[in-house]
């Protein structure tokens, strides 16, 4: 890596450069296709991924790329379906997150006082336990079902951001140029939103962007041990359980496995590139 | 000099004190506290200059900050313009603050990154309610005044060098005509060559605008060249305050002497020729300062009395006022006692 961090460069020119890297290239690549398959799955799918649509349990082959799962259906068309269960509300999940957990921590820290005190203690509560079990009591309270995955997902969720932005604005609160807005008689408000607020959202994007494969992991254990998505829908994780019962026939769980496997990674390396975009100074690559 | 016609001076300052509290544990209040300012009084009159000098640590920059109440001083008054500020509320000062601005130290981190140069240079503007023609039509003023590109507006700060974005913070101060600048050590990042620039350009808004400074600095040389009068602190206290004259050539205080000795002159035969003064040790903490005069561990002059009674700003000749015991005017150049 050669040392020209200060040179200015406009945001287009960094964005382009660091999109050619293989890394990011493979991360906005697998990202593009689920986003593809998300939308227009439905025209031309093969077959009907509730449907029984051959003998139980086929070895793939080039009618049945993915073989046939225990009813009978074609796993390749239910994995690919696979993506309009887990993927929306693993975006819901992050932009509520998001947005909660930056509005929390954005006051939490710029207030400080018994304000900070009362949200911090919340994370810590929520943080103090181990994510997926928080998550699978609240959703076993709740009922199973995606909605309510959801909503237990987003309750381990947003502390993580909480404590991000307060971090970043107890940082950035005390800079010089916050001094500045003070001086010249700038309110609060004003001072939060164009002073503080431009700077601390960088990591919350990045973090953002790499947790979105991380949320459709989650929502996919819980899944597999039985509480997100209900049997007949063909949610990643269940299709995994169903995998289980039926060892010998490999490719039933394969299909999803390498699903998530994909939306995990490559949405890490596109959060990767992300940050090297937004902030010049890491440069990424070693 | 402007025609300033007023009666009192625009800004006074009496027994300021700034105490900020040590960390503390969860369980235990922390008992130990540190007074950066330990009781400041001065006066900035219209149109001038005075100066703040001392080592860092010393609390120069606190002062500055609770004058233009960034930070709310512990006790004490600070009048502006003839208000009370130093226990109001952000809210009642905002429309006071159209008259002093602030001009900060380091030309990176006090223009916000995220900001043209345009809107860091209206905001204050825009912060006040000003009709968008007038804000225009100022900040191009004041641009040009600046020596900058109209084009550098659109421009980032990170596209600038040291000296451009300190000359874009002094425009973002003085685009409301203000009547009091203070200036928290504006050229001590700056390269020297730069420095002599930055200076010329506030004399001349001080000319034009009638401006009163309070510049807050460490470059002895700098101040000598720009101040009407100047303050020497020491430890949270002033020890001495005079014009500059009384200063640099009548120095009463051993603090100040020993300070004007360090700073070097640049003619190797006076250099070699005068006395030269080497201060022991180093300063005292804050939050523990010695008993007596703040200055005695480190006096060349120390006695008993020091560290029993503390020395008071006192008044020897006209407006010329030091802390000691002992003060002895000494030209330092000719070694000559006054």
């Amino acid at each position: 890596m050669t040392s020209h961090v200060d040179q200015p460069q406009s945001f287009l020119i960094r964005a382009f450069s660091v999109g050619r890297r293989p890394q990011v290239a493979f991360g906005l690549v697998i990202a593009l296709f689920w986003l593809i398959v998300l939308t227009t799955v439905s025209i031309w799918a093969p077959y009907d991924p509730l449907e029984a649509v051959g003998t139980r349990l086929i070895a793939p082959s080039m009618t049945h790329l993915l073989g046939t799962d225990a009813l009978g259906r074609d796993v390749f068309t239910r994995v690919l379906y696979g993506a309009r269960e887990s993927m929306p509300i693993a975006a819901a999940v992050i932009v509520c997150a998001t947005v909660i957990g930056t509005l929390l921590g954005a006051v939490a820290g710029y207030a400080g006082g018994w304000v900070d005190a009362i949200v911090m203690r919340i994370t810590d509560v929520v943080m103090a336990f181990p994510a997926i079990l928080l998550a699978m009591a609240i959703s076993a309270a709740l009922g199973p079902g995606l909605r309510n995955g959801f909503i237990a997902i987003l309750i381990v969720w947003w502390p993580i951001y909480a404590r991000l932005v307060r971090g970043q604005v107890l940082s950035i609160k005390q800079r010089e140029h916050v001094e500045a807005a003070i001086s010249i008689g700038a309110t609060r408000r004003r001072i939060l939103q164009k002073h503080v607020m431009p700077m601390a959202i960088t990591p919350v994007l990045v973090n953002a962007t790499m947790d979105f494969g991380q949320v459709v992991l989650f929502l996919s254990s819980l899944s597999f041990l039985g509480l997100g998505a209900l049997p007949p829908s063909p949610e990643w994780g269940s299709m995994i359980t169903e995998g289980a019962k039926n060892f010998y026939q490999w490719w039933i769980a394969v299909g999803p496995g390498l699903a998530i496997l994909t939306v995990v990674l490559g949405f890490n390396f596109l959060g990767d590139g992300l940050r090297d975009v937004l902030d010049p100074r890491s440069k990424g690559d070693k | 000099m402007a025609a300033q016609v007023m009666g009192g001076p625009l800004v006074q300052v009496r027994d300021l004190v700034k105490t900020f509290a040590g960390r503390g544990t969860v369980l235990r209040k922390s008992k130990s506290q540190v007074q950066a300012v330990a009781g400041v009084s001065f006066d900035v009159l219209a149109g001038e200059t005075l100066s703040i000098v001392g080592e860092s640590g010393c609390g120069k920059s606190t002062t500055a900050r609770c004058v233009t109440r960034i930070l709310k001083p512990t006790s004490g008054s600070v009048v502006l313009f003839g208000t009370e500020i130093s226990q109001s509320s952000q809210e009642t000062i905002r429309p006071l603050r159209r008259q002093f601005q602030m001009v900060f130290q380091d030309p990176y981190a006090s223009l916000n990154s995220t900001m043209t140069v345009e809107e860091i240079i209206s905001e204050p503007l825009i912060v006040h309610g000003f009709p968008a023609l007038e804000i225009k039509e100022r900040v191009l003023a004041v641009v040009q005044q600046m020596h900058l590109h109209k084009s550098d507006l659109t421009r980032f700060p990170h596209q600038f060098s040291g000296g451009q974005r300190q000359r874009i913070g002094i425009a973002r101060a003085v685009v409301m005509q203000p009547k009091f600048v203070v200036l928290d050590e504006p050229v001590s990042a700056l390269d020297v060559s730069i420095q002599a620039d930055i200076i010329q350009m506030l004399e001349g808004l001080q000319e034009s605008l009638g401006l009163a400074f309070l510049m807050i600095a460490h470059d002895l040389s700098v101040v000598r060249h720009v101040s009407d009068r100047v303050a020497v602190m020491y430890l949270g206290k002033i020890v001495e305050i005079g014009t500059n004259k009384q200063i640099y050539e009548q120095s009463s205080h051993p603090y100040t002497q020993a300070l004007l000795a360090a700073a070097p002159i640049p003619d190797p035969r006076v250099e070699r020729a005068r006395q030269r003064i080497i201060l022991k040790g180093d300063v005292p903490s804050p939050a523990n300062p010695p008993s007596g005069c703040r200055f005695r561990t480190r006096c060349f002059k120390v006695q008993d009395i020091c560290s029993q009674v503390e020395p008071l700003l006192i008044d020897p000749g006209v407006g010329h006022q030091v802390a000691c015991h002992f003060p002895e005017e000494i030209n330092l150049i000719t070694k000559r006692r006054v």
